[in-house]
């Protein structure tokens, strides 16, 4: 992106890179220029990974501004499949709204939205096959509505009631749901790349027919397990993508801080001989189409490719996090590439199959659906009642049996009810 | 009953006929690590693994252990019995996240949704001079992480019963291999010839399948003057040094550091009123501790002397000084005579 100022003299000053703007600011991004015909055309996805080398400094794009799906990427998805995804986008979005207001008023601990980045988790997922296994991070959520999950079961674990089928072990957002193609989310960040690629190099040798698709966001790429990941990937040409989700913020740590301002995420890829596709994180037809190129590579023996998806976080970081403390408030609205609903909702409008009026009511469905599933939800219970889970069962599922030390404490914890 | 077959091993062939075993009988069991395929490892542990059972079952990994335990934790939550060779226990750290933030607690965060059926191999321990980087012995750091299990054999047969027992469980095992034992028993000694397992007992292993149960101690002597609880390669030491004295002591081979046989501690205590506890680690927040604080809760009331503690100094494993950093029979020698002096 921004290229690093030349040194001023021959001496070396130590550098901190900065974002360009700050609170107070008025976001100026005319010079990220969003121009029409720079996407790459589409290779073999069998193609040599250098044949990639450009894709990861460029930006694969198939909706323009004005509705028009061009270019060799575009998936040419039925109508059908454009309104599912619709629908996903704006539930996981409804979905979001709710959860953070229902934080506000104090019926669970945490929560964490994806508002913005709903055309990386649902196109992505609608991209691959439900037995594939994703190791997402919590801004996925979208991959579950996409994938079928109970919305209701969902709530309950943020809820950490008994209908949590967590059983409230871990914090909200950390779903596992592994009938979903759904890992178990660490909340450690970066840790699970390196997994994802261990199960990918199981389903090789097993020889069954599964990628694994693994995430971070932009911020965990400069943890050590990153590395680690790209590195064994490569060395064992493990089925799988890793996805970078480039939303521009580490909580309040801007991109450049994670690796510097030379380079894109993408091409970090090159280095280690992998395929390296950059996408328009908010244009849910090129995730689409990069998706389903590098998960044929994958499938077909060629390997696994990086993915970065450039989009925008537009929501804080979590509920304890106050974006305006440290980037312009309206910094979203300048983003350049838009929002990923409205860019779909244009696009349908433009192929005839949607209206402003049809979008209005979808919102205003969707808003009723997740009302009234988080009113079943919340029936079984939240953090801030005593109808959350049992206290016995954070002695349960340590061990496969628990061990007589731990038979022991239990028996102590006992003792403190009488 | 059918004649069980035996055969006088090493340690290393032991640990390798574990590995063959398994690998014969369940073809979801990988064995990986740094120079553990073709080579066979540097201790010769995985030798011929990769000729009898394929490329694919028995490979080289890059020098990465974050990368080894990660990929391990990603094929056991794939169905896989993955078998990760760290080369050297110093060497554990960088994949010290991946063991305990991410292994031991992959089953309790999902609730049971996934689980992590991982085998970690390590040689742990000094007496071959390694300096501070191939010497350590970092069990405490393990057993304080709910969800592993973490275990040490002292010989040949338990090695192998216990190498299969750790592959077939179903969640992530920690195995720590005393280097110092991989040949035969160290009775403490660095300049008395060595000794071969071949004439130990415990050096005759049967062929094929058997397991040793995971938190069961060995009786490695029966006395009642005092209580030795001990494992790696200080239960030969003690042993000897015991023996030296013309104590009658009662010797425990924990095996199983987490969980831990505390019955079988509680019991021998009981009986003998004494307790001196001995590692090779370092004495500060060392395994002895918990040891010490298990039979203070339990057994107060029947010791007749302070509980002692046998231990490596709290320093970095010295180079030179490798056999003054040992606890050798001299430091045993002075606690089991300080506890049977004390009234």
């Amino acid at each position: 992106m921004a290229k690093a100022p030349k040194p001023a003299s021959n001496r070396s000053r130590l550098y901190v890179p900065e974002p360009q703007f700050r609170p107070g600011d008025t976001p100026d991004y005319s010079h990220i220029s969003v121009p029409a015909n720079h996407t790459p055309g589409r290779p073999d996805p069998l193609c040599e990974h250098h044949e990639t080398a450009e894709h990861a400094l460029k930006l694969i794009r198939v909706l323009r501004f004005n509705g028009d799906a061009v270019g060799e990427w575009d998936p040419k998805l039925s109508n059908d499949a454009l309104l599912k995804a619709m629908n996903d986008m704006m539930m996981t979005r409804a979905m979001d709204e709710r959860m953070f207001n229902m934080q506000r008023q104090g019926k669970m601990s945490f929560y964490m939205k994806s508002t913005g980045e709903e055309a990386v988790s649902v196109g992505h997922s609608m991209a691959l096959k439900n037995s594939d296994m994703i190791f997402p991070t919590y801004r996925q959520q979208g991959i579950l509505i996409n994938r079928g999950a109970s919305i209701k079961e969902m709530m309950c674990q943020c809820l950490s009631n008994s209908g949590d089928p967590l059983d409230g072990k871990s914090i909200p957002v950390l779903y596992s749901f592994k009938k979903h193609g759904f890992f178990s989310i660490s909340g450690n960040l970066g840790t699970q790349l390196i997994q994802g690629v261990g199960w990918a190099m199981a389903c090789a040798y097993k020889n069954e027919d599964g990628i694994a698709s693994v995430f971070t966001g932009e911020g965990a790429t400069a943890e050590g397990d990153f590395h680690y990941a790209l590195n064994f990937a490569s060395t064992y040409r493990a089925p799988c993508i890793i996805n970078v989700v480039n939303n521009q913020w580490a909580i309040s740590s801007f991109q450049g801080i994670a690796a510097g301002e030379g380079e894109t995420f993408a091409a970090r890829g090159s280095g280690y001989g992998l395929a390296t596709l950059r996408v328009d994180g908010n244009d849910i037809l090129a995730v689409y189409a990069a998706t389903k190129w590098a998960a044929e590579r994958a499938r077909k023996g060629g390997g696994a490719t990086l993915i970065e998806h450039f989009t925008y976080r537009q929501a804080g970081h979590s509920t304890s996090d106050d974006p305006s403390k440290y980037r312009p408030k309206d910094e979203a609205e300048h983003w350049p590439f838009g929002d990923p609903v409205e860019r779909l909702k244009v696009h349908l409008i433009k192929l005839g199959v949607w209206s402003e009026e049809q979008h209005e009511e979808l919102a205003k469905s969707c808003k009723l659906k997740i009302r009234e599933t988080y009113k079943a939800a919340e029936a079984m219970g939240d953090l801030s009642e005593k109808t959350h889970v049992n206290d016995y069962t954070m002695f349960e599922q340590v061990y496969e049996h628990p061990p007589e030390h731990l038979e022991a404490q239990r028996r102590s914890f006992t003792q403190e009810l009488d | 009953m059918a004649e069980v077959k035996t055969q006088s091993m090493t340690m290393i062939e032991a640990i390798r006929d574990a590995l063959d075993v398994t690998m014969s009988q369940n073809s979801d069991v990988l064995v990986f690590g740094e120079d553990v395929g073709y080579f066979g490892g540097v201790f010769r542990c995985t030798a011929g693994l990769q000729e009898k059972h394929g490329l694919h079952r028995c490979f080289d990994t890059p020098i990465s252990e974050g990368g080894i335990v990660g990929i391990a934790i990603g094929m056991a939550a794939n169905g896989l019995r993955p078998v990760a060779e760290i080369q050297f226990a110093d060497y554990i750290y960088p994949a010290y996240d991946q063991i305990a933030s991410e292994a031991a607690r992959l089953r309790y965060r999902s609730n049971g949704d996934f689980t992590c059926p991982l085998t970690i191999r390590t040689p742990v321990g000094g007496g071959i001079y390694g300096g501070q980087t191939h010497s350590q012995s970092p069990e405490a750091l393990f057993t304080h992480i709910a969800g592993l299990k973490t275990v040490i054999p002292s010989n040949p047969y338990d090695a192998k019963g216990m190498l299969i027992e750790a592959i077939e469980d179903n969640d992530p095992v920690l195995f720590l291999e005393p280097k110092r034992l991989y040949n035969g028993p160290f009775y403490g000694d660095p300049h008395a010839p060595a000794k071969s397992w071949k004439g130990h007992p415990l050096g005759d292993v049967p062929s094929g399948h058997y397991s040793v149960p995971m938190g069961k101690a060995r009786k490695i002597a029966e006395g009642d003057d005092v209580t030795i609880l001990t494992y790696g390669t200080m239960v030969w030491v003690a042993e000897a040094t015991a023996q030296q004295l013309g104590l009658s002591a009662d010797i425990l081979d924990l095996r199983s550091l987490l969980p831990l046989d505390l019955d079988a501690i509680t019991e021998s205590v009981k009986k003998t009123g004494r307790c001196v506890v001995m590692h090779e680690a370092t004495r500060t927040s060392g395994f002895s501790a918990e040891l010490a604080a298990q039979v203070q809760e339990h057994c107060f009331y029947h010791l007749e002397a302070p509980i002692e503690r046998v231990t490596g100094w709290d320093t970095p494993y010295p180079h030179a000084q490798e056999w003054a950093y040992f606890p050798g029979p001299k430091r045993v020698a002075l606690a089991l005579r300080k506890i049977m002096d004390a009234a």
